[in-house]
């Protein structure tokens, strides 16, 4: 009973270089990534284990405190980035070998050829409640 | 006006429902469904217009339930007249309907959150909303998770006995790790061991039920106003239940006089001391240490060893206890924050001040991460 954010990093790497922007593929490559995507999640709320899954615009701003009385700082946007968050799926199960074996799974998410594009997910469990009994 | 629904005693006549519709030919799992149907219905019914007899209530509406999803409307009509003309059920059965429920939701088949998750709905009498919220995931992640529980136990007999030992784990694991929501998890694990205790005579069931409530005496202490968590050291004892304590150590020493010694029962004894002690300085480290010793020995577990090491350097001095810590694997979840803790007794507070940092980095919730982070800020700024 541990839950664990999954976050889609769309991150460089030698094999997902090789891999063209998902709007050089086909229609039909991108409804099947997209519908794999929406599989994963069915089967994991069938399973008892779904959280929460969310996807996210790649346009984003930073923004800091600039000090009293003055409007903060933005500084952005930035759509051209090596290491774009797409997305997260928070999952609730009950071993952390179960996490990576559906980090795996979704990670294997099909690209161009039906062929997996082994894109990174980060796997980061949870902080949780307090047990009650500590000592 | 309308009364308020009593849910508690709601929820105590659940699982002798789910009896009730067994022992008529229901399968467990129609039964459960049925009972908790009537369960909800009782809650949005009651209040408005409360029944004579709760359970003989319950019975017949879970009846009618269970009748609507598995029969033809002929055979559900004549199987109403038939159900309306069956005498309310004894009690004398539904100690141990209640009994073998807690058997089958805790069943070896089942992984620890479908134990938790069945037993706290056909056993608790939660709804799958309330225990969704208890855990924070979607009622519908919550609902599949209790359906494929009941789909894992299908075919195991309902008047077999079972094993006290996965029940008892399942009640330890809702009292210890919950979140804080509607439900009041410990409060309903107490209540539910209790019951337990009710239907079954067996020492570590009497000794999980101690451990349960010599912690939840403690419970109010146990944290600051503004929710960081107080050290049992620095907790103020005048908060403690006196009450709970007392009936802790009333159950846990009937329980050991039957000499028959469990993980649960050594636990409550070191709760008991802990709970004897009128100032933190007046605690029985020594024999603190001797009950670590026989729960090592019942449990191999190397988190006993890590508590049992604290003790050892309160019982013989902090040097004591980092000897201990040494055979120990430092990998072990809070095994920084015990060797942070051991250096700043033995004076080594630039140690103590790293040791607390990288707890914190370690820790596995919030509460402990600011207290150790706390800590740490305690000692460098001391320096």
């Amino acid at each position: 009973m541990a839950k664990y954010l999954m976050l889609k990093h769309y991150r460089s790497t030698e094999k997902t270089l090789d891999c063209a922007p998902m709007d050089q593929w086909t229609p039909d490559e991108v409804s099947a990534h997209i519908r794999y995507m929406r599989d994963f999640a069915a089967k994991l709320e069938q399973t008892g284990e779904f959280v929460d899954a969310q996807g996210l615009a790649p346009e984003g701003v930073w923004v800091r405190y600039d000090g009293e009385g003055r409007p903060p700082v933005t500084d952005g946007p930035f759509a051209e980035t090596k290491d774009l968050i797409a997305g997260w799926m928070v999952i609730d199960v009950d071993s952390y070998e179960r996490a990576l074996e559906l980090a795996g799974e979704l990670s294997a998410a099909p690209g161009p050829g039906g062929e997996p594009i082994h894109e990174w997910l980060e796997l980061r469990p949870f902080l949780a409640a307090p047990p009650t009994i500590s000592e | 006006m309308t009364a308020r629904v009593d849910e508690l005693l709601l929820r105590s006549l659940t699982p002798g429902v789910i009896g009730v519709l067994v022992r008529r030919g229901a399968d467990f799992a129609a039964a459960e469904d049925a009972a908790q149907d009537a369960l909800v219905e009782a809650l949005r019914v009651w209040p408005a217009d409360p029944p004579r007899d709760p359970k003989a209530w319950l019975v017949t509406v879970a009846w009618r339930r269970f009748l609507d999803a598995t029969r033809s409307d002929a055979a559900r009509r004549r199987r109403e007249e038939l159900a309306d003309e069956e005498p309310a059920p004894g009690p004398a059965p539904e100690a141990d309907d209640t009994l073998q429920l807690y058997f089958l939701c805790a069943h070896p088949s089942l992984t620890a959150s479908s134990a938790v998750a069945l037993t706290l709905r056909a056993v608790g009498g939660l709804t799958t909303r309330q225990i969704a919220q208890a855990y924070l995931v979607p009622e519908a992640t919550m609902a599949q998770r209790i359906s494929r529980a009941k789909r894992t136990v299908t075919g195991v007999r309902f008047d077999q006995p079972g094993d006290v030992g996965t029940v008892l784990r399942v009640l330890y694991l809702v009292f210890n790790e919950g979140y804080s929501g509607d439900v009041d998890l410990a409060a309903e694990a107490i209540r539910l061991t209790r019951q337990l205790a009710a239907s079954i005579d067996h020492p570590e069931v009497a000794g999980l039920l101690a451990l349960m409530l010599l912690h939840h005496a403690r419970r109010a202490s146990r944290t600051a106003p503004d929710g960081s968590l107080v050290p049992l050291a620095e907790q103020d004892r005048g908060r403690w239940d006196t009450g709970l304590i007392a009936e802790g150590v009333e159950i846990l020493q009937a329980a050991l006089a039957r000499d028959r010694l469990g993980e649960f029962q050594a636990q409550a004894a070191i709760a008991a001391l802990h709970a004897d002690a009128r100032t933190a300085e007046e605690t029985d480290w020594v024999q603190i240490v001797e009950w670590y010793d026989e729960l090592a020995r019942l449990t191999d577990s190397p988190i006993v060893r890590l508590n049992r090491a604290v003790a050892v350097g309160e019982a013989d001095g902090p040097r004591a206890g980092l000897a201990a810590l040494a055979e120990l694997d430092e990998s072990l979840p809070r095994h920084a924050a015990v060797a942070a803790y051991l250096h700043e007794r033995d004076g080594d507070l630039g140690t103590a001040a790293r040791l607390y940092a990288e707890a914190a980095h370690r820790a596995p919730n919030l509460a402990e991460r600011d207290h150790l982070t706390r800590q740490a800020a305690r000692l460098n700024a001391r320096r």
